[in-house]
């Protein structure tokens, strides 16, 4: 199953690096990973999507908790939770391709943020899955580039994840 | 010199790292000097409270202060210089990291202004060290230098211990920048806070089950020699008449001749540990990881018990094998608990029940228990050097050891009655640690006897350390158990690739007396049994010298039982022939 763990840690040097050693050290997956300070600049939060059974991603809290530079570790999957990701794409637009890329996109609701005579780049937020449906919706139209934020996540509610 | 005015002190950052070593307590270091450390030895060089013991490579440096952890439950410390020393550092730490003991080493860095340009002798040794400790630092300002080294002990010795690196720049030390020094008493770390006691509901429960069982277990580790909590542990399993039965990091934690004590368990374990084991209703398993040597195949282990599981670290909690009821914290203070429910319970252990459980153990105990096989032969068999050990110390000597049949051996027939006395690499299994480790443990129980079992193989990876021991008059036992073979791998050979001895036949050994001899310590061969006791006895009593002891054993000898791979616990060898 696919599981989003947000980690609030240290915004110390060598903290990432610890939090990617881990995974690689322990054959963990990830899907995505996300990293930015938060209001708090001695505090920078992460967010990791994984693939895993329950007794793996049990594991990879555990071992995210002990790692010292780790304040907080928490499974959003395991509650009611937001996950946004962002992603740009750049699709070869000319002829009556512009005409339908816009429609699809609209249907999406993307923005189109950049535009020349033959491209458009389009912007699209949502949860992944959103962004792979835009992805396959979009048929013959050729992509030259994508870039997506990776996930983050909220949990829905009251609860917060703070020190 | 002091601030004006104040009784603070100003100090250079290479002055801290040995102050802030006083003050944390430290007598001896081991280390090697090198470029990027001069003005941390100069500063040594200056004061008398810390005493550095020069090895002769620094990995030996590293064990010999595992082994002082070890030893006594205390961070030891090592100190490197940069590049080579720091890499040649590295085995110790993961030695230690393995087997979760605390350690503080400090590495030499180059300039900080250089790091990152391939300066001369830069290693980035926190990327290297990160995967094999607990923590690293990195010293930005000298002024940290204090505080961090309260932290770095503060990490190693609390929670489940492990080794810490702290990498110093040497611009970091310069002896003419002088900052205000103060060593902090305490630490606080918002996201490190170690566990100081188990969840009394869960305890409870526990309880119950214990006093509930018919054919338990107790299954413990090393978490009950660094945790300190032998004591309990013994009280505890009197209280219950239940068997005990210790991993290999384990031994010493219940007393190794005492009648409810069934030996170590797992791939080498007694036949009638893993039997208990495989038959138990109940296993209590304290500070143990269920690691794959002593499991066997995690889904035919111990098809019918219900696991209770003491760790201080949840992760080491249904890691591999799923617990019924964990429980999270010290396991001194944890069993102490226990020990106080068990006592104030209205409900007794079930005596019957017991006593037909003891009755079958005591039958397995019988027919495979504890025996090896002498013949007519004039070889000497090693566990007959091991046996001979335990009776020439009194089961009260430090035995230090390396890897391979020789550190089995020497776990299966030397019986520990205390804790802390069994040094040995379990985890990360490293050839080499036994000598150093040795020299640490004697260089702080000078007075005790410390014996250093080991191989032909092993003894060669870490030999220069003979040198050392000169230097410092550390007049250890060595026992090499002498084979003329990698055991170990011959034996996995033997028993897999149809005696094919791939690359595991050592030819040309030194003359081991000779060797010692020119390192100034005196060398003994043994090749009869008839000579052991006289001899081994004769090199106990020269209690100022070190004594090598070259004691031929019967090459073809294999370590049993021995686990059947993939089986369950029970599935075993119990010689070259015979199979449970
Ligand atoms: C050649 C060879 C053969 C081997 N064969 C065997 C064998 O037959 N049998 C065997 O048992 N081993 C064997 N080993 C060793 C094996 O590889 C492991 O090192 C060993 O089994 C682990 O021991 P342990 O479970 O006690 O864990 P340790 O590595 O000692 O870990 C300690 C555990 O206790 C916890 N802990 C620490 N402090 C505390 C505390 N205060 N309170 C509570 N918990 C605490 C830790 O979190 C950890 O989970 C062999 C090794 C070699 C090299
Ligand atoms: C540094 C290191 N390299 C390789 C091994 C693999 N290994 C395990 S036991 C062993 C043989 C040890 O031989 P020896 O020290 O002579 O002991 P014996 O088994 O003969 O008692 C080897 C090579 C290891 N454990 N450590």
């Amino acid at each position: 199953m696919r599981h989003i763990i947000s980690v609030l840690m240290e915004n110390e040097p060598g903290a990432l690096s610890r939090v990617v050693g881990l995974f690689s050290q322990r054959n963990y997956n990830i899907e995505s990973l996300t990293v930015a300070p938060t209001e708090d600049a001695t505090l920078s939060r992460l967010t990791v999507t994984t693939i895993g059974n329950d007794r793996v991603v049990e594991q990879i809290t555990k071992q995210l908790n002990k790692l010292i530079d780790v304040v907080k570790v928490v499974d959003l999957s395991e509650g009611e939770h937001i996950e946004r990701e962002v992603m740009m794409i750049k699709l070869k637009a000319s002829g009556q391709m512009r005409a339908e890329i816009k429609r699809t996109c609209d249907i999406f609701r993307g923005q189109i943020i950049d535009v020349t005579p033959t491209t458009y780049t389009v912007q699209l937020v949502g949860a992944s899955d959103k962004l792979d449906a835009f992805i396959s919706a979009l048929g013959s139209a050729s992509i030259l580039e994508v870039v997506r934020s990776g996930v983050c996540g909220i949990a829905r509610g009251e609860k917060v994840l703070s020190l | 010199m002091l601030i004006e005015g104040t009784t603070v002190e100003l100090l250079s950052g290479a002055e801290m790292v040995v102050r802030a070593l006083r003050d944390e307590g430290v007598k001896y270091i081991y280390g090697y000097p090198g470029g990027s450390l001069l003005h941390v030895y100069d500063a040594l060089f200056q004061q008398e409270d810390v005493q550095h013991v020069l090895v002769r490579h620094e990995q030996a440096a590293t064990h010999m202060a595992d082994a002082y952890a070890r030893a006594t439950g205390k961070a030891g410390v090592a100190l490197v210089t940069s590049g080579p020393g720091a890499t040649n550092a590295v085995t110790g730490i993961a030695t230690a990291f393995m087997d979760s003991i605390p350690m503080v080493v400090i590495t030499g860095q180059v300039m900080s202004h250089l790091i990152g340009e391939d300066a001369f002798q830069e290693t980035d040794m926190l990327g290297i060290s990160r995967p094999v400790v607990k923590h690293n630092f990195s010293v930005q300002r000298p002024e940290d230098i204090p505080s961090i080294v309260r932290k770095a002990f503060h990490i190693a010795e609390s929670g489940r211990p492990g080794p810490v690196v702290i990498d110093v720049p040497k611009d970091m030390t310069t002896p003419t920048e002088r900052y205000p020094y103060e060593y902090p008493k305490q630490v606080k770390m918002r996201s490190y806070t170690p566990i100081t006691r188990g969840h009394t509901g869960q305890i409870k429960k526990a309880t119950d089950l214990l006093l509930n069982a018919k054919r338990p277990v107790i299954y413990t580790g090393g978490g009950v020699i660094m945790g300190d909590a032998s004591t309990e542990l013994t009280e505890l399993s009197r209280l219950l008449n239940f068997p005990v039965t210790n991993t290999l990091m384990g031994l010493g934690g219940f007393p190794g001749t005492d009648r409810q004590f069934i030996g170590m368990l797992g791939m080498h374990g007694s036949y009638e540990a893993n039997m208990a084991m495989h038959h138990a209703d109940l296993i209590l398993a304290v500070g143990a990881r269920f690691d794959d040597r002593v499991t066997n195949a995690c889904d035919k282990f111990c098809p019918t018990a219900k696991v209770v599981h003491i760790d201080i670290d949840p992760a080491s909690i249904s890691k591999t094998i799923q617990a019924d009821i964990p429980i999270v914290g010290p396991a001194k203070v944890v069993l102490e608990e226990m020990i106080q429910l068990v006592k104030g319970s209205k409900k007794q252990p079930d005596a019957d029940a017991l006593h037909a459980w003891w009755q079958q153990i005591d039958e397995w105990r019988q027919r495979h228990g504890g025996r090896f096989r002498t013949d007519d032969s004039e070889l000497m068999k090693p566990q007959q050097v091991i046996e001979m050990l335990s009776k020439v110390t009194n089961g009260d000597a430090f035995v230090t050891s390396d890897v391979g049949q020789h550190q089995m051996f020497a776990a299966q027939y030397y019986k520990f009655n205390k804790p802390n006395r069994w040094i040995n690499s379990g985890g990360l299994g490293t050839m080499g640690f036994g000598l150093p480790a040795a020299m640490g443990v004697k260089m702080n129980f000078p007075d005790d006897d410390v014996a250093c079992v080991t191989g032909e193989g092993s003894i060669q990876m870490n030999i220069q350390e003979l040198s050392t021991c000169n230097q410092y008059d550390l007049p250890v036992k060595i026992l090499c158990l002498n084979n003329q073979s990698l055991g170990m791998v011959r034996q996995w050979q033997d028993m897999n690739y149809e005696s094919r001895h791939s690359q595991s036949y050592m030819k040309s050994l030194p003359d081991f007396v000779k060797l010692v001899e020119s390192y100034g310590h005196v060398g003994m061969k043994v090749d009869k049994y008839s000579d052991l006791e006289g001899a081994m006895r004769e090199a106990f009593a020269l209690k100022d010298r070190l004594v090598f002891m070259d004691i031929a054993v019967d090459p073809f000898e294999h370590v049993y039982p021995m686990q059947v791979p993939r089986g369950s616990m029970r599935d075993m060898w119990l010689s070259k022939t015979e199979r449970t």
